[in-house]
């Protein structure tokens, strides 16, 4: 079995900076994997790495959809874009949502790859189209009743509440019909019932709709409910790697939170 | 609201008419004419009590605005008219009554008002367009006046090369406008498209910059190479569009060109409305909203912004051949950079990407210079003013963008719109 | 080759006008983000109110040498004045809003100030007086370098020794600089921001002022239209150097001052006008952050 997501001696180099230190990360189908380590360790650097905001400086990137070892793909370089169509989505730690739109067309920007409508399409209103626009419709209000969010269906993304936004970009995310998801954060500025939630949904996403997830957080006790197995980075590089019980124990690891 | 502090009050309203007669001083009490290198000098006292009362009372007035606008920005704006004609039982009737002034106002109204109406429509034609690239794709359109000369230019030279091929063939010049509109479409599309290629990668200020750019060189061209384009001069008598091969007088071709206005202002309407609700529309705004976010969603950011500027520039091109026709003349003088801060000015301060925003918009901006001639002086100043003022207390503009809204059964999966 | 160096003064001398004028664009967007649309405007006025205030004294007799200070000084004044008012009536209610909203609204204060200076005063040109005294020493290469090419030159460059040890050393200089990086930090270790950016209007005011009298006074006339088209230019300019950075507005003005006049020279003077901004589009389709700016790093 091959991981889907495999990251081999990856680099990222700003002038004389090494933001991301030779780390080497994989993910097998299905797991919930956490990534942890002080402020300013490279976590979101890595992030924007892997979905194609910045092309790594050295290093590669597999991806496959399946745990087949034939489809790896290599996809350091390419466009976020391409990336997301590829399976990979993510949600951004200082959110990012589509400000004046509405919940529900957040949603459907997500699904823009599924959308098979042309610009003449849509210019006149042709009867695919329309019947299209009427599924896409469907399709994301039932995102939004997955996570949680069909009261909000026609509110401005800019007017939701702060831990509503927050998933609002998991179920953006979900909409581009990932197999791997990067949560960046997720908990951040919740309260502890919201965090409660998010843990429900977090596991809903895994079990039911088969999506495996690689996440990012400083709320220790979600990242020791919630995931299988933890990486630990700091100054760029990986110090750590195991289930939640070893890196809990790991003389390393207390070190680079606490300091000497 | 609160109490006034009236003593501070007042003493601020002092200090702002004291410092306004000191910073108005110079250009508005005296007052040099050089002749033959003699200056004389007038002074004008009585501008300094008309200063210092104006600016007194100004200042009251904008700092209980301000005020006010910071007090309500939270609380959503009451919209009562909007609520109103959201219901069938009044939008109905506000419909048909719209459509009988609209289609009586030839018939109704002098050559002149229609010839007033026409520019109306030329500029809603315009601002939709524009509202394309600016108000949903967000990118700062500084040269959009560029293709708008290339929807003109395409029927004025079209005529220019081949009115006496026509007339030798024996057909009517009439029906060049007809080729001509299509042509211009296209060829302004595939303008906007090639113009946008390069710029692609550059963000923000420095896109808007080389718009700007390229709308001046697009202007120095027709007036420079008047082996190609005719120069400064500009090509006049253009024929009017044909109608069954009949005679068309200035006025009757008033009241003609202005149906084809109407015809053609209803189809951009439905197109770019049809474009809102669609998989291109949405693509646009959320780079607009967000672009990182966007293509991280896996919108293709080039691909959006391409599609963006070639449909924006094609309602330019329509525009364009219109305006010929309508005038029967055009010279590189109607394309400066001003025209493409006119139209931008008529999204914004209408409402970016709100498409009733531009039609009011239009209207305001062609009407209101056209019958305040005699405040002729002041109209450019007013409209100066407007423009800051509007920005500063209404920013979404006129008739701010409206978002769509979805129904559903709580129970039931229909969506019901 | 005399042909060449009479071009090239020239075009060194135009550079050294746009970098008065785009070191006010370059300033002003360095700390709000905003590109001033009315700065013309204030070069406009202030050249016009030292016209005014000039000739009232030359009419009265006073020698010519202290009307050129005195105009000088009352056209950096009122541009101070018109700069730091424009700001609190037009930018300062928009700190917080889209860019677009304040772009729109410097616009309408363009076209305000223009009209303004249009009804106050006249809509045609009035010749203006040449104040700047006749330096004999020049006499002999009048031809490549005369007596108001050379004033403004050297005022050109005293204004930006000035202005480098200002930003350079003064605690202004490093507030402004700490207020470009972030505002908000800015803030917090006690910069009051609002009188920063006071001060860059008022010194961006200054500086385009005294490129306005000195441009009206080599060219012989001035009227209300003359911020529009200059304005332009330098902003150009600015953006041509990477804008926000002050070092790349001076470099791009003299990069688009000897485009000009060498392209009018040897190419085309009917397209003076379009190198500007030909030079512009290939350094930013080479360069999208223009000469001296820096690469954006995407902040995620």
């Amino acid at each position: 079995m091959k991981p889907i997501l495999d990251v081999k001696d990856m680099s990222m180099v700003f002038g004389g900076l090494r933001a991301v230190d030779k780390v080497n990360i994989h993910i097998d189908k299905g797991e919930i994997v956490a990534l942890i380590g002080p402020n300013g360790a490279g976590k979101t650097t890595f992030f924007n790495c892997i979905t194609g905001v910045y092309t790594p400086t050295e290093g590669e990137i597999l991806i496959s959809r399946s745990d087949n070892s034939g489809d790896q793909k290599k996809i350091n370089g390419l466009k976020p874009n391409v990336i997301n169509n590829m399976g990979l989505a993510r949600t951004f730690q200082n959110i990012r949502l589509f400000s004046s739109m509405t919940v529900l067309e957040n949603v459907m920007i997500g699904r823009h790859h599924a959308l098979k409508s042309s610009i003449l399409g849509s210019i006149f209103r042709v009867k695919s189209t329309r019947e299209e626009e009427e599924r896409l419709i469907h399709e994301s209000y039932g995102i939004l009743k997955k996570i949680g969010l069909e009261k909000f269906v026609n509110e401005q993304a800019q007017n939701l509440p702060y831990g509503a936004q927050r998933r609002l970009e998991i179920a953006r995310a979900m909409a581009t019909d990932p197999f791997l998801l990067l949560l960046d954060e997720p908990a951040a500025g919740m309260n502890p019932q919201e965090t409660r939630e998010l843990v429900d949904t977090i596991n809903f996403i895994r079990d039911e709709e088969n999506i495996t997830i690689l996440l990012i957080e400083h709320d220790m006790s979600l990242v020791m409910t919630l995931s299988e197995r933890i990486y630990v980075v700091d100054y760029g590089q990986l110090i750590a790697e195991g289930a939640p019980e070893e890196i809990k124990a790991n003389p390393d690891v207390i070190k680079a939170y606490l300091g000497e | 609201m609160h109490n006034i502090d009236w003593k501070k009050e007042l003493k601020q309203s002092t200090l702002a008419a004291l410092w306004f007669i000191f910073l108005t001083f110079p250009l508005m009490v005296m007052k040099v004419a050089i002749i033959q290198g003699q200056a004389t000098i007038t002074w004008r006292w009585y501008n300094v009590p008309v200063v210092a009362v104006t600016f007194f009372i100004l200042s009251f007035v904008w700092r209980y605005m301000l005020e006010r606008r910071n007090f309500t920005q939270k609380k959503e704006s009451k919209d009562i008219l909007g609520k109103l004609l959201a219901q069938p039982k009044y939008s109905r009737p506000a419909i048909i009554a719209l459509a009988v002034f609209l289609l009586a106002f030839p018939f109704a109204f002098s050559m002149y008002q229609t010839n007033v109406m026409i520019s109306v429509l030329i500029y809603i034609i315009l601002g939709l367009g524009l509202n394309i690239v600016v108000g949903y794709g967000g990118l700062l359109h500084l040269g959009y006046a560029a293709f708008y000369a290339m929807g003109a230019y395409s029927y004025g030279l079209f005529f220019t090369y081949m009115g006496p091929k026509f007339i030798e063939w024996g057909i009517n010049t009439g029906l060049m406008f007809w080729i001509a509109i299509p042509a211009a479409a296209i060829l302004s599309l595939v303008f906007g498209f090639i113009v946008c290629l390069p710029v692609i990668r550059l963000r923000g200020d420095y896109l808007a910059i080389v718009t700007l750019a390229f709308g001046e060189i697009t202007r120095m061209f027709l007036q420079n190479e008047g082996q190609i384009t005719l120069g400064p001069s500009g090509v006049s008598q253009i024929p009017r569009p044909w109608l069954l091969g009949m005679k068309i007088t200035p006025v009757f071709a008033a009241k003609y060109v202005y149906f084809i206005a109407l015809v053609l202002v209803i189809i951009s309407i439905k197109v770019v409305k049809n474009l809102e609700d669609s998989k291109i529309g949405r693509a646009w705004e959320a780079m607009r909203d967000d672009d990182i976010a966007a293509q991280s969603m896996g919108i293709d950011l080039t691909r959006a912004k391409l599609a963006s500027f070639a449909v924006g520039a094609l309602w330019a091109g329509f525009a364009g051949v219109l305006l010929a026709a309508k005038t029967t003349f055009i010279n590189p003088e109607s394309f400066t950079l001003w025209e493409s801060i006119i139209i931008l000015c008529v999204v914004v301060l209408g409402g970016m990407g709100s498409i009733p925003g531009v039609i009011v918009g239009s209207v305001l901006m062609i009407m209101l210079p056209e019958y305040f001639r005699s405040f002729a002086e002041y109209r450019m100043l007013i409209f100066g003013l407007a423009l800051v003022l509007m920005m500063i207390f209404r920013q979404g503009g006129i008739i701010p963008r409206k978002r769509k809204q979805h129904t559903f059964e709580v129970e039931g999966e229909g969506a019901v719109k | 080759m005399e042909y060449f160096i009479q071009l090239f003064m020239s075009g060194t001398v135009k550079g050294s006008i746009y970098a008065l004028i785009a070191l006010g664009y370059a300033m002003v967007y360095g700390i709000i983000q905003l590109i001033n649309f009315a700065h013309g405007e204030i070069y406009m006025i202030g050249a016009f109110t030292a016209l005014i205030i000039g000739a009232t004294m030359a009419s009265a007799g006073v020698p010519t040498g202290l009307v050129l200070v005195v105009a000088l000084i009352s056209a950096m004044v009122w541009a101070a004045a018109y700069g730091v008012t424009l700001e609190k009536i037009a930018y300062k209610p928009l700190r917080n809003s889209p860019r677009l909203s304040a772009l729109i609204s410097a616009i309408g204060m363009s076209i305000f100030l223009q009209n303004y200076v249009l009804l106050a005063q006249t809509s045609n040109f009035v010749p203006y007086p040449n104040w700047v005294p006749q330096f004999a020493f020049l006499e002999d290469i009048k031809g490549i370098l005369n007596s108001n090419q050379f004033f403004i030159l050297l005022t050109t460059a005293v204004v930006m020794v000035l202005f480098t040890l200002m930003i350079r050393y003064t605690k202004m200089g490093k507030a402004m600089r700490a207020t470009a990086q972030d505002k908000a930090m800015a803030q917090l270790v006690g910069i009051n921001v609002n009188q920063v950016i006071s001060v860059t209007f008022v010194l961006g005011s200054v500086t385009a002022a005294l490129g306005g009298v000195l441009i009206c006074s080599y060219m012989g006339q001035i009227n209300y239209y003359i911020g529009f088209i200059a304005g332009i230019k330098a902003f150009v300019a600015a953006v041509l150097g990477g804008i926000g950075s002050i070092p790349g507005a001076v470099l791009g003005s003299f990069v688009l001052g000897w485009t000009e006049s060498l392209g009018a020279g040897y190419l085309s003077s009917d397209y003076e006008d379009a190198f500007a901004f030909v030079i512009l589009i290939i350094i930013l389709l080479v360069r999208p952050s223009g000469l001296l700016g820096k690469k954006e790093i995407k902040k995620v």
